[in-house]
């Protein structure tokens, strides 16, 4: 199964990867870019709502429904029709073969924001700033409004983040007395301590997961890719990846991780029987806990992502906005609609109630949110937790502008230490190898 | 077959080394020069080896059956071969058959309409052809022989992009003509049905035809298509399984959910488990892959009476 699936993701991987050659040089030829759109001003996305029109909006969010219908309410000459075009990967091959094609692609698409820089620097999103939407800078937080600005120009707007927090199941951990670890350190004694108490137990599951990897990079300060425009640095043996391999190497060789795969049924089933004690992700997580595993009602809490050295830091892990396309026929109106989804109170409200976790800073601060007792929790107060962990994430992260492309390679690269139990910076290093020699042939000037 | 029967006594031989040394050479003296289909001999080694092949092919199957009586929870917290406490296989289907107002229902009528436009038109066509080349003389024979040799050698994934990049260009991605189109061709089915019209359709029958005065196509649907049945129906058989199961084309052409077939959908449903907001719905995975194949199946068993007749056509000279 895994495999048949990995084989897949490659083959689109290769679809993505044909694709994006063609962008490329349409991009060198058209530097400078947004020349044809007209832009304009907010006053004008208020005309384009008042006279309507027609929009394509390609979203996997499960609240997509509920806010087109709000949205459509409110602006009944606008008819917005809602496609699901697949979950992540499969939606950005369609988008970059759509893109690829010169026609088929949305007016607005959901772009998580590891995934802007590919299609911002390929020139396939409009710039919203000429929308006088960059005043909307004081009502996101910092580091998801850093994620949609590429380049210096506004290519999307936040709908949620993922400040990332340690998820634990305290029933396994009371059972074990094992404390709840505050530093790295105490994480990996954890493992040790858990596995030796129960051999069936892990402290969490880690296949490779080139999402995962990268924000305990960024948590750990390492910066390992910098572009500027098609200038690309990639240096995944800098100091806070060391950081980082230094710790989960002692898992990885260890053999302290559970060998699931992340999202399947088996880990969804390792999360409610206790097999798979903790989590350190996004702070969305808790959303999916309740509604797919309701079993562990009681047993989860939040705390505090562990540190190196006591001080708070953490970083973002998924998360994602949405972006108008230049193959829109009518940019403002994509924008205006764009700017509703993603700052008018009444959509922002559907978001919430689904279970998603706000990029927007009066919902981070808002007393009622953050006060807010969760009963699958035991009753905690998991939104203090996680809004603090928003306010301590580390500025000055980039992903590379073909992350995509880099995601899907990670497991043949990174992923093989993980299997083999060995040197996780022998697999990064060959990981780096790998998208150099591939940003170089597709025009990019890698680490020259 | 001499192997075979000599593999057969060697299995023999070694099963019955417990047996007295009289009644192996009595068995040996009444041996036969060639096994019999009339008295097929046992093998205990084959017997085995088709026991795990049985079995090897049939566990998924009873997986699939078992896990899809289960709810959500019970998937995660029960025996991956054996059933839950709760049996929801109905509610399961209803659920599925129900969910995102009907959207299965939808993709199962998507697929039904690829699979008899796309592999019933490849069918038609790939007779026409192949009969055509089997039995009328023309020039460039031998370079369409090539041409279709050739293109059973390039898998179907390779031309994928190509032909996405193509029909984009025709404006005809993201509508059902983006499936059937490639659908309808079958270089295989062709060569299966003109390697099968050279020896069951006798040129003699077609020359008596024409005796008589019947025009071409008038031979061809009264007579010719008779003979072929049992090849037609084979092919019938592989294009619709190759449409059935077509995957990685709907996949690059499709953008709109509600011209998927099903094994597009589903991989949806699979991937809805994954990242932020993730919606699992294992279960509903589960029966309606259940339910996809159920219609492969009845074909099979349908078809299959002509399939066997269809192999074996052809096989003695009469």
């Amino acid at each position: 199964m895994s495999i048949a699936r990995s084989a897949v993701r490659r083959t689109l991987s290769v679809v993505a990867a044909a694709a994006l050659i063609g962008t490329l040089a349409a991009c060198s030829s058209g530097t400078g870019g947004g020349g044809s759109d007209a832009g304009g001003s907010a006053s004008d996305l208020d005309a384009a709502l008042e006279k309507g029109g027609k929009l394509t909006y390609w979203s996997w969010t499960p609240s997509a429904e509920a806010q087109v219908a709000a949205f459509e309410d409110a602006y009944p000459n606008v008819d917005v029709e809602l496609v699901n075009a697949g979950t992540n990967t499969e939606e950005y091959t369609k988008l970059q073969n759509a893109i690829k094609a010169g026609s088929g692609a949305p007016d607005v698409v959901q772009i998580e924001y590891y995934a802007i820089p590919q299609f911002a620097l390929s020139d396939s999103l409009v710039d919203l700033g000429a929308y006088g939407l960059g005043d909307l800078e004081d009502q996101y937080s910092a580091s998801t409004w850093g994620a949609v600005n590429v380049g210096g120009k506004l290519v999307g707007l936040p709908q949620d983040s993922g400040p990332m927090a340690l998820f634990y199941n305290k029933t396994v951990f009371d059972q074990y007395g094992i404390a709840v670890p505050a530093t790295w350190d105490e994480y990996v004694q954890a493992a040790k301590d858990l596995h030796a108490a129960d051999p069936s137990k892990y402290i969490t599951a880690d296949t490779g997961d080139s999402g995962f990897a990268t924000s305990m990079i960024w948590q750990a300060g390492g910066r390992p890719f910098e572009a500027d425009g098609t200038n690309v640095t990639i240096d995944l043996a800098d100091e806070g990846t060391q950081k980082w391999t230094g710790v989960w190497n002692q898992l990885v060789e260890g053999d302290l991780l559970s060998s699931t795969p992340g999202w399947s049924d088996e880990w969804y089933k390792g999360l409610g029987d206790g097999s798979i004690a903790t989590l350190v992700i996004g702070a969305w997580m808790p959303g999916v806990l309740e509604s797919s595993v309701p079993d562990a009602a009681g047993d989860w809490r939040v705390a505090p992502m562990p540190t190196y050295d006591g001080t708070p830091v953490a970083a973002e892990n998924g998360g994602g906005g949405q972006s108008v396309t230049k193959q829109s026929e009518n940019p403002a109106l994509a924008a205006a609609f764009l700017r509703w989804l993603n700052s008018d109170p009444a959509s922002i409200e559907v978001f919430l109630s689904s279970g998603g976790f706000p990029a927007t800073t009066a919902d981070l601060n808002d007393p009622d949110f953050v006060n807010l007792e969760s009963e699958y929790f035991g009753g905690q107060k998991i939104n203090e937790v996680l809004t603090q962990a928003s306010k301590d994430v580390s500025s000055g992260w980039s992903y590379l502008p073909y992350q995509v492309y880099a995601n899907s390679i990670f497991g043949d690269t990174v992923g093989q230490a993980y299997a083999n139990g060995t040197d996780l910076n022998d697999g990064l290093a060959t990981w780096q190898d790998q998208l150099v020699d591939y940003g170089n042939e597709q025009g990019f000037s890698v680490n020259k | 077959m001499s192997t075979l029967t000599e593999v057969m006594t060697t299995t023999d031989a070694a099963g019955g080394r417990g047996a007295s040394g009289t009644r192996s050479r009595r068995r040996g003296a009444y041996r036969p020069k060639y096994s019999s289909p009339l008295r097929p001999r046992k093998s205990v080694a084959f017997t085995l080896l088709m026991g795990i092949f049985v079995i090897y092919s049939l566990v998924p199957l009873v997986w699939l059956l078992i896990n899809a009586t289960k709810t959500q929870a019970g998937l995660f917290s029960s025996f991956g071969l054996w059933f839950d406490d709760d049996f929801v296989l109905f509610q399961n289907i209803w659920e599925t058959l129900t969910y995102k107002d009907g959207i299965f229902l939808r993709w199962f009528g998507n697929t039904l309409l690829y699979v008899v436009v796309g592999a019933g038109g490849a069918t038609l066509l790939a007779t026409l052809a192949g009969y055509g080349l089997a039995k009328f003389r023309f020039t460039g024979r031998k370079a369409v022989f090539a041409v279709v040799l050739g293109a059973i050698a390039v898998p179907g994934t390779a031309l994928a992009v190509p032909t996405f990049l193509m029909f984009s260009q025709l404006g005809l991605t993201n509508t059902p003509w983006a499936i059937i189109i490639p659908s309808l061709i079958s270089p295989f089915g062709l060569y299966l049905i003109w390697v099968y019209a050279v020896d069951s359709v006798p040129t003699e029958l077609l020359e008596a035809a024409r005796m008589d005065g019947a025009g071409e196509f008038r031979t061809f649907f009264t007579i010719s298509i008779r003979l072929l049945a049992p090849g037609i129906v084979t092919v019938l058989l592989f294009t619709v399984v190759a449409t059935w199961n077509n995957y990685f084309l709907p996949l690059i052409m499709l953008s709109d959910p509600t011209w998927y077939p099903l094994t597009v959908g589903l991989n949806q449903w699979s991937a809805q488990a994954t990242g932020v907001a993730a919606q699992p719905i294992y279960n509903l995975v589960i029966t309606g892959s259940l339910l996809t194949i159920v219609p492969i199946v009845v074909a099979f068993l349908g078809l299959q009476r002509f399939w066997q007749s269809g192999l074996s056509a052809g096989s003695v000279k009469q």
